[in-house]
C-alpha cells in the first residue's frame, strides 16, 4: 500500500497577530511533503480543535508571541482529550519561557520550540513522533 | 470506536477519521463506506468552482452562514493543490470558514490534490458519500481554483455554480470553452469592483448563445459581494430553485443514476486493474513481458493482449 | 562628488588595484566568494568616488534642517537636544504600568510609551472570548477611561510627552488620552505625543486590523484633520516601517511599504480637502534599526531624502516642516534572541548607535530579556543606559551626520533610495497602497523574503552568533517577568464595575452617534469622545464601528 499522509494543523490562537512563524512552519512543512491545514489568525482553541477533529489531523502545531501559552496549550489539551484526540501530537513554538516548558510538557505538549529553532529540528521531531 | 455507527450518530471525529481512511485508500475505509452507502442519497450537493482570486472560500463562507440560517446543516470538502514537487500541500481555505468551527452544524474538511488533475482530489466522491450519510443536508464541494478544466465537479454536484470576478475580459473568453459549459449558475464575485456589470453582460451574451440545457434550464447570472454578505441569499435561492427544478424535470435521478453508473464503470476499471496485476505478482512470464516492453521488443497492444489472454487461462 | 576626468583617473587606479588584490585572492582567497548585506544587497570590495559618481553635495545631501534634509532634520541635531529616550513599556494593569512610567521617568527617561496589551490593539475588552489568557500580558490593558484615568495618575500630561502604540482603536485611546488631560486641568493645545494609528501596514505586518483597508484610513484622515484642529501639538500617525521589518522584510521594503503607506495617507487627506502645508508638518516615522549597520544608516539618510522629495514633488508642498520627516526608532525585536540573551545588549547598543547616526528623533532600546517576555525592571535599565551611555561616552553626538562623505555610506544611502523608489513606482501601478493591499501585493513580498532569510539562516549563510554559531548546550537561565492570571481578573471586575457605575442610557445613544456619523462620512473624533466620556468600554466603541464598516479578515497569503 501506498504511503500515508501526513496531514499537520498549524493554528494560531488569541488577539496576537504575529503569524511569521506559524507561516515559515507551514510553508517549511509542505516543502518538507506534509499537508498543512492552516487555521489563520484568531483562533479560540475550541475552534483549534474543533478543526483538528473534521481535518483528521496527525498533528496540531500551535504559535503563541502573546504570553498566553499556559492558559491555551492546557485548554487545547483538554479539549482535544475530551473530543477523542488523545493520540493526535500536540506541538508549539513561539515566544516561550524555558521556565514554563516543563509544566506545558506535563500537560501533554509533545516539543516546544522556541526563537531560533533550526528547521530540521522541527523535522527531526515530526519524523520521529508522528510520522 | 465502531467509526460507523459513530459517524451515522452524527460523530464528527468518527466522519472524520472515515474521511481520513478512504484518502489513504485503505481498505477498511471501503467495508465502511458499504454499509454507509444505503443512508446517502439525501444531501444536496453543490460545486463552486472559478479561477484564482475569485473569492470562492469567501463566498462558501458566507452560503454556509445563509443556510445555517435556513436550518440545514452543511458540509463542506474544500479542494487546494498539492507540491508536484514535495507531494505536499498547504490547505488554506478553512482560513475563510473558521467561524463556523464551533458550529456543530458544520464540518468542513480540507482535501489536497494529490496529483489528481480536474480540479478535485482522487477521493473528493467518497468524502461526500460520508458527509452525505452523517446527515448534512448540503454538501459544498469547492474546487482547486486554479482555473483549468475544473470541469470534473460537475460529475459528483447536482448543481454547479462558476464564480467570475469583474476585470476577466479575456479570461471570460477563454472560460468559454470549458468552465462555461458546466456552469448552471453564473456568480460574479465581488461586483462592487468597476467592470462588474460588464462581467454580467459578457456572460449573458455567451450564456445566450450556448444551447439551453437537456433539461431546459437558464443558466443565470447573480452578482455578489461575498465580504459583505451583498447577494447571498438570492445566491442560495437560485440553488435551491435550480435544485427544484431538477427534481420537477425528474433531472436530478437521471444525474445521479449517470453519476453512479460511470463510477461503478470506473471502479470496475480499477479493480480489475489490481486483480489482473494482482495476479501475476512474482510471475516469470510477467517479468519477462515487461522486460520485453522496455526493450521495444514488444508493442504495448500486444503486450496487453498477451498478459490478458494469459489472466483468462489462469482464471478458468 | 568629483569632477569627471578625477573619476577616470579613479577608474583607472582602480583596476590597476584589483589586479593587486586577484594576486593576492589567488594564493589566499577572502572569507567568502561574495559578500551580501542583510537585506541581500551585494557589498563591494571598497567604495571609491566612482561608486557615487552623481552624487552632488549641494543638491543631495546640502545641511541639517534644510532640504532635502539628508543631514538631519534639525540645523544643530543633537549638539542641541539629544534624541528623545523612549522606552516602550505597559504591562497587567494600569496601576503596574503607572508605576513602571514614574520609575522611568525618575530615571531620566524623557517621554512616555504605552504598550497595550493585544485585546486593546484588536478594538476588544478584556472579557472577550480570544482574550482569555492575553490580558495585561504583552502591554498594558486598557478597556475604559477608567484604566487611563489610572495609567496616567500623578503624571502631569502637559509635562510628559506620550506615544501611543495602537492603530485601528487609535482614535478611541486618543479620545481617552484627551479626556484624561481635561480632568487634569490641562487644556488639549498643550497636549503632545503621538498615536502611531498607521492603520495600512497591520493588514500586511503587525495584522491587529479591525476594519477593512480604505475605512481605516478614512478614520485616520478623520483623527488628522480632527489633531490639526483641536490638539495642534499632537502627532495623529506614526507611518511606521518597524512592523513591516520585524514581520520579515528587507531593508528595503521596509522603507518603501512605509513611504507608500504615507503617500496613501498624504493622498487621502488632500483627497479630503486639507491643506498639505497644514498637516503634513504632524506627521511622523518609526522604523526599525536592524543589526546591518550601514545599510540601516543608508536607510534612515535615504528615508529623509526621499520622503522630502515626495512632499515636494508629488504634493507640492511648501513648508519646510511638511518635507521634513522625523522619525522615531526602536532597535530589532527580532534579532534579539532566546539563546544566550546577554549578547542581546551588544547586538541593541549596535542597533541603537546605527540609530543614532542616522539621525533619529527618539529611540526605544530593547531589553535583553525581550526574545522570551516582558522586561524586567533590570533589564529595561540597562537597555535605557545603553542609550545614555552613546549619548554621553561615545562622542557620537558631538557631530552632525558623521559619516556623510563615506563612499560606501553614500552609496549604501543612494542604492537604498532607488530601490525604495523602484517599489514606490510598482505600487503607483497597482493603484496607490489602498489597492496593493487588496491585491495583497505587500503581503506577497514579505512572506518570499521572510521565508528566503530562514532558509539563509538554515544553510548558515547567515550567521546569528549564539545560535547557528557558537551555540552552547548548557545555557543558565534569566529571571523573567512574570504576569499572573490575576492580572486578567482585576480587569474583568472592574468591567463590571465600570458598567455598573455609569449612565448606560447614555453610553447607548453615545454609541448611536458614533454608528450614525461612520455611516454619514462626518469626522468620528467628536462622538468617539463623547462617548469614551460617558465611559464606553473601548471594545463597545470598536463594535459600533464594525457595525458600519464590517470587520477584515486576513486572507493568510503563503
Amino acid at each position: 500500500m501506498k504511503q500515508r499522509k501526513i496531514r499537520i494543523l498549524i493554528a494560531k490562537p488569541g488577539l496576537d497577530g504575529h503569524d511569521r512563524g506559524a507561516k515559515v512552519i507551514a510553508k517549511f512543512l509542505q516543502e518538507s511533503g506534509y499537508e498543512v491545514i492552516y487555521t489563520g489568525l484568531h483562533q479560540t482553541p475550541e475552534q483549534i480543535v474543533n478543526a483538528a477533529v473534521q481535518e483528521a489531523v496527525d498533528a496540531v502545531g500551535i504559535s503563541v508571541l502573546s504570553g498566553s501559552h499556559n492558559y491555551v496549550f492546557t485548554e487545547v489539551m483538554r479539549l482535544m482529550a475530551e473530543k477523542g484526540l488523545g493520540d493526535v501530537v500536540v506541538f508549539g513554538g513561539g515566544t516561550i519561557p524555558e521556565d514554563d516548558i516543563p509544566e506545558l510538557k506535563a500537560a501533554g505538549v509533545k516539543a516546544l520550540f522556541r526563537p531560533g529553532t533550526p528547521l530540521e529540528e522541527v523535522l527531526r521531531f515530526m519524523k520521529e513522533n508522528v510520522g | 470506536m465502531d467509526y460507523v455507527a459513530e459517524a451515522l450518530n452524527g460523530s464528527q471525529l468518527a466522519g472524520a477519521r472515515l474521511i481520513r481512511l478512504l484518502e489513504e485508500g485503505d481498505p477498511a475505509g471501503v467495508e465502511a463506506l458499504k454499509k454507509l452507502y444505503p443512508h446517502t442519497g439525501n444531501a444536496f450537493i453543490l460545486g463552486l468552482t472559478g479561477p484564482p482570486g475569485a473569492g470562492k472560500s469567501t463566498l462558501t463562507d458566507r452560503i454556509i452562514a445563509e443556510f445555517r440560517s435556513r436550518d440545514l446543516k452543511v458540509g463542506v470538502v474544500a479542494i487546494d493543490p498539492s507540491s508536484p514537487f514535495s507531494g505536499g500541500a498547504i490547505l488554506g481555505d478553512r482560513v475563510r470558514m473558521q467561524r463556523h468551527a464551533t458550529d456543530p452544524g458544520v464540518f468542513v474538511r480540507s482535501m489536497a490534490t494529490r496529483g489528481h488533475l480536474g480540479g478535485l482530489s482522487r477521493t473528493t466522491g467518497e468524502a461526500v458519500l460520508v458527509l452525505d450519510a452523517m446527515g448534512y443536508d448540503v454538501i459544498l464541494i469547492e474546487t482547486v481554483g486554479v482555473g483549468q478544466d475544473e470541469v470534473e465537479v460537475v460529475d459528483l454536484a447536482h448543481t454547479t455554480a462558476v464564480v467570475a470576478l469583474p476585470g476577466m475580459g479575456d479570461d471570460i473568453q477563454a472560460m468559454k470553452a470549458g468552465i462555461l459549459e458546466i456552469g448552471d449558475l453564473f456568480i460574479v464575485n465581488k461586483a462592487d469592483k468597476p467592470g462588474a456589470d460588464d462581467v454580467v453582460k459578457q456572460l449573458t451574451v455567451m450564456l445566450e448563445m450556448r444551447a439551453g440545457s437537456a433539461d431546459g434550464w437558464q443558466p443565470r447570472v447573480l452578482k455578489t459581494v461575498a465580504v459583505k454578505g451583498e447577494g447571498i441569499a438570492d445566491t442560495v435561492n437560485a440553488f435551491l430553485e435550480h435544485r427544484a427544478h431538477l427534481e420537477r424535470t425528474g433531472a436530478l435521478a437521471e444525474r445521479v443514476a449517470e453519476r453512479e453508473l460511470r463510477f461503478f464503470r470506473e471502479l470496475v476499471k480499477e479493480m480489475a486493474a489490481d486483480l489482473i496485476f494482482g495476479s501475476f505478482q512474482g510471475s516469470g512470464a510477467y517479468a519477462d513481458l515487461v522486460e520485453r516492453l522496455k526493450a521495444r521488443q514488444v508493442d504495448p497492444y500486444s503486450a496487453a493482449e498477451t498478459l490478458l489472454a494469459g489472466f483468462s487461462c489462469r482464471a478458468t | 562628488m568629483a569632477d569627471n576626468k578625477n573619476l577616470d583617473a579613479i577608474r583607472a587606479e582602480t583596476a590597476r588595484w584589483a589586479e593587486t588584490v586577484q594576486k593576492a585572492t589567488s594564493r589566499w582567497p577572502e572569507r567568502q566568494e561574495t559578500f551580501e548585506s542583510l537585506s541581500e544587497v551585494p557589498i563591494r570590495r571598497l567604495y571609491t568616488p566612482v561608486d557615487v559618481p552623481d552624487l552632488e553635495y549641494l543638491k543631495d545631501l546640502g545641511y541639517p534642517g534644510e532640504y532635502p534634509f539628508t543631514r538631519g532634520v534639525q540645523p544643530t541635531m543633537y549638539r542641541g537636544r539629544l534624541w528623545t529616550m523612549r522606552q516602550f513599556s505597559g504591562f497587567g494593569t494600569a496601576e503596574e504600568t503607572n508605576q513602571r512610567y514614574k520609575y522611568l521617568l525618575e530615571n531620566g527617561q524623557t517621554g512616555l510609551s504605552v504598550a497595550f496589551h493585544f485585546p486593546t490593539l484588536k478594538g476588544v475588552n478584556s472579557d472577550h472570548p480570544l482574550a482569555r489568557g492575553e490580558v495585561g500580558k504583552c502591554g498594558v490593558a486598557i478597556d475604559s477611561l477608567r484604566d487611563m484615568e489610572v495609567l496616567f495618575d500623578g503624571i502631569p500630561l502637559d509635562k510628559v510627552t506620550t506615544s501611543m502604540t495602537v492603530n485601528h482603536p487609535a482614535p478611541v485611546l486618543l479620545a481617552m488620552y484627551l479626556v484624561v488631560a481635561e480632568k487634569q486641568g490641562v487644556g488639549w493645545d498643550q497636549v503632545g505625543g503621538t498615536v502611531q494609528n498607521d492603520p495600512l501596514k497591520e493588514f500586511f505586518a503587525q495584522k491587529s486590523y479591525v476594519w477593512p483597508p480604505r475605512e481605516s484610513v478614512r478614520l485616520l484622515v478623520d483623527t488628522m484633520e480632527f489633531c490639526a484642529e483641536n490638539v495642534p501639538r499632537w502627532h495623529p500617525v506614526s507611518i511606521s516601517g518597524y512592523h513591516i521589518r520585524e514581520a520579515g522584510s528587507t531593508a528595503q521594503q521596509e522603507l518603501a511599504f512605509t513611504l507608500a503607506d504615507g503617500i496613501a495617507y498624504v493622498q487621502a487627506a488632500v483627497d479630503r480637502g486639507l491643506d498639505v502645508d497644514r498637516f503634513a508638518p504632524h506627521l511622523s516615522f518609526f522604523f526599525d534599526s536592524h543589526m546591518d549597520f550601514f545599510e540601516e544608516i543608508g536607510k534612515f539618510r535615504a528615508a529623509r531624502r526621499l520622503w522630502a522629495r515626495i512632499m515636494k514633488e508629488r504634493f507640492g508642498a511648501k513648508n519646510p516642516k511638511s518635507l521634513w520627516m522625523r522619525f522615531h526608532t526602536q532597535t530589532a525585536g527580532v534579532s534579539l534572541t532566546a539563546q544566550q540573551p546577554l549578547n542581546n545588549i551588544v547586538r541593541t547598543a549596535f542597533e541603537a548607535l546605527a540609530a543614532v547616526l542616522g539621525g533619529t528623533q527618539s529611540l526605544h532600546t530593547n531589553s535583553f530579556d525581550e526574545a522570551e517576555a516582558l522586561p524586567t525592571e533590570e533589564a529595561v535599565t540597562v537597555a535605557l543606559r545603553t542609550q545614555q551611555i552613546i549619548a554621553h561616552e561615545t562622542g557620537v553626538a558631538s557631530t552632525i551626520d558623521p559619516l556623510a562623505g563615506s563612499y560606501f555610506v553614500e552609496a549604501m544611502t543612494d542604492e537604498m533610495e532607488r530601490a525604495a523608489e523602484a517599489y514606490i513606482r510598482k505600487i503607483d501601478e497597482l493603484g496607490g497602497m489602498v489597492a496593493a493591499v487588496e491585491a495583497g501585493y505587500p503581503q506577497n513580498e514579505i512572506i518570499r523574503s521572510s521565508m528566503e532569510f530562514q532558509k539563509a539562516v538554515e544553510e548558515g549563510r547567515k550567521v546569528i552568533v549564539g545560535v547557528n554559531r557558537y551555540a552552547r548546550e548548557d545555557e543558565g537561565s534569566i529571571p523573567l517577568l512574570k504576569i499572573d492570571d490575576s492580572v486578567e481578573k482585576a480587569q474583568l471586575a472592574r468591567i463590571a464595575d465600570t458598567k455598573k457605575n455609569r449612565d448606560n442610557d447614555a453610553v447607548a445613544r453615545c454609541l448611536d452617534r458614533v454608528r450614525d456619523t461612520a455611516r454619514s462620512g462626518e469626522n468620528l473624533l467628536p462622538p468617539i469622545v463623547e462617548a469614551v466620556r460617558e465611559y464606553a468600554l473601548l471594545g463597545e466603541v470598536c463594535d459600533a464601528l464594525v457595525d458600519v464598516f464590517g470587520a477584515y479578515q486576513d486572507p493568510a497569503v503563503f
